[in-house]
């Protein structure tokens, strides 16, 4: 559906060269979620707003639907824009247009007719919960209800994509958990791409079906949500992680522990505890369960526990060559000498 | 006194009726030419959609040329130029031409420096969607900026009132030459008084009404 090949965006700012984008190549499914995940200034923005040539790329093409956008004459770029709607954190909306007239200007752009715009107003604001509000400016309304105006304004053309820029870092938990269902609905029941960028990891593994780590302008990882949140590579992936996977041990207990402390991860629907059960019926050693979390990625879990393994060294060692052998990934985190440190 | 005032009152009505004229001809024409001229500077800007280099330098240059005469200097230099145009340089509708042609840069600026308000992410939005350049200018930019347009056309008029005065002691007429005519050439303190009183009130209902109109049309 979106194919950016070898993307680069180089700005000039007092005669320092700026690189936003860095030689990105990158492809996004038809009717799949895509985040972009990365810390502020990586160039998510400036890579987002290259898909619909709100940013002229330095180098590089985007496909959209199988058309090179470059090739468009001003007037089919304006037409294949309204193929691509786009939402913005500071929601972008008109302050002296009520909730219909704003989203009645993306029907007028595309030259529809009064009553065309009637109907499909009253039905996009149905479709993100709004009828009752209409006639209000903006002003009035909250974060979450202005993001709702501006996703009925961007699906009145009836995209086959949506853009997202951090469409919900303004927004507080409760109100984000509400706008990533819609997009949730939105790319179940409209079928559309979805493109998602974000900081936060919560959000991708909330919708995204598969991500791209970004920084300095490159994408450093890209693959499924639950790969990159089981089998992270890049250290900046690790530490996003670990936003959503977060597991700091108190201090006090750490330093009660004398035995191995060990991490279990496991995939899928395995059965953790029989597994663990299992483990301490086969070896002549005692356990105990410090941590256990199970995160649901795409709704599919993945389950992680952090153990301390006590009794007989070599008994140990032969229990998480056992673990090892069953579970996704054991990774021993304090091999019982003292000076831990968790991450 | 107050007869000297009673005795007055038809040309002071009709210098009143003057200015009004003169001001109201140069704001038609601030609003007719200034107002495009000052979104053409925004939109052409840099980073905006309709970006020209040529086309904003030429702009603003001709803008900061009139702008950087001083209203009297200006007045003579177009003496020439309402000639032509009129046949003649006396009378308020003479004043007229010098008077538009100093709020054509002066509504422009003002134009311009309150569109630039604009959150840059609404016009974006817009482009976003696909709208055309017409349809940016017509739909986005003036509707949010009809506040600041309505604010900036209070500060032109009352500028212009200002302005009118000056014109006024070339042959202009109204409440400017009336006061230059009794209260500088005939020592007549009375006559000077009344005309700055009319002036004030003048000014302040042009003030209050132009806020009024601001606050009634801004939904922020
Ligand atoms: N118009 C611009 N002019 C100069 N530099 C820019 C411009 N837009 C973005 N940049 C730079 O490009 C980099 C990437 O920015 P951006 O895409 O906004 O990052 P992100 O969205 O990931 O926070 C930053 O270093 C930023 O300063
Ligand atoms: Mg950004």
């Amino acid at each position: 559906m979106i194919k950016l090949e070898n993307i680069s965006k180089k700005y000039n700012s007092k005669g320092k060269q700026i690189i936003g984008v860095d030689d990105v190549t990158l492809t996004v499914e038809a009717g799949e979620v895509f985040g972009i995940v990365g810390y502020s200034g990586a160039g998510k923005s400036t890579l987002l707003r290259c898909i619909n040539l709100l940013e002229k790329p330095t180098s590089g093409k985007v496909f959209v639907d199988g058309v090179n956008l470059h090739e468009l004459s001003p007037k089919d770029l304006r037409k294949a824009r309204q193929s691509i709607g786009m939402i913005f954190q500071g929601f972008h909306l008109v302050s002296s247009k009520t909730v219909f007239e704003n989203v009645a200007f993306a029907l007028r752009a595309a030259g529809a007719d009064k009553k065309q715009i009637k109907l499909r107003v009253e039905e996009l604001l149905a479709l993100v919960g709004l009828e009752d509000r209409r006639d209000q400016y903006p002003a009035q309304l909250s974060g979450g209800q202005k993001q709702r105006v501006s996703i009925a304004r961007a699906l009145a053309n009836q995209p086959k994509i949506l853009l997202c820029d951090e469409a919900t870092s303004a927004l507080d938990p409760g109100t984000t958990k509400s706008i990533l269902s819609l997009l949730k609905k939105i790319n179940r029941e409209l079928g559309l791409t979805i493109v998602v960028i974000t900081h936060e990891m919560e959000v991708v593994k909330e919708i995204c079906s598969r991500c791209a780590v970004m920084q300095d302008g490159k994408v450093v990882e890209q693959g499924s949500t639950y790969d990159i949140f089981s089998d992270p590579a890049n250290p900046l992936t690790v530490s996003f992680i670990q936003t959503v996977l977060n597991f700091d041990l108190p201090k006090e207990l750490l330093e009660e522990i004398n035995g191995k402390l060990v991490r279990l991860q496991f995939k899928g629907s395995i059965a953790a505890e029989a597994v663990v059960s299992d483990m301490l019926q086969a070896f002549p050693i005692r356990g105990n369960i410090l941590h256990g979390k199970v995160e649901y990625i795409q709704s599919k879990p993945l389950g992680i526990f952090i153990m301390e393994l006590n009794g007989n060294e070599a008994e140990v060692n032969k229990a998480i060559a056992y673990l090892r052998d069953k579970v996704s990934k054991v990774e021993v985190l304090d091999d019982g000498t003292r000076n831990r440190h968790l991450a | 006194m107050m007869e000297r005032v009673i005795a007055i009152l038809p040309e002071l009505n009709q210098a009143f009726l003057e200015t009004l004229l003169m001001v109201s001809i140069a704001l038609a024409v601030a609003i007719l030419i200034g107002l495009p001229f000052g979104i053409l500077l925004f939109v052409t800007d840099r980073g905006l959609f309709l970006e020209n280099v040529l086309v904003k330098r030429v702009a603003g240059l001709v803008i900061n040329l009139i702008r950087s005469v001083p209203f009297v200097i200006l007045l003579v230099f177009l003496l020439p130029f309402t000639q032509f145009l009129l046949n003649t340089t006396i009378g308020p509708l003479a004043a007229s031409v010098s008077l538009s042609v100093a709020a054509i840069p002066f509504y422009a600026r003002i134009v311009e420096s309150s569109a630039r308000d604009i959150d840059k992410g609404v016009i974006e939005a817009a482009i976003a969607v696909g709208a055309s350049p017409w349809m940016i200018i017509k739909s986005i930019i003036l509707p949010e900026v009809k506040p600041g347009l309505i604010t900036g056309l209070t500060i032109t008029a009352i500028s212009l009132i200002g302005y009118s005065a000056m014109a006024g002691t070339i042959g202009g007429g109204g409440i400017g030459d009336l006061a230059i005519r009794y209260g500088y050439y005939r020592y007549d303190n009375t006559i000077m008084f009344t005309t700055v009183i009319v002036l004030i009130v003048l000014v302040q209902v042009v003030q209050y009404l132009g806020d009024l109109v601001a606050r009634v049309v801004s939904k922020r």
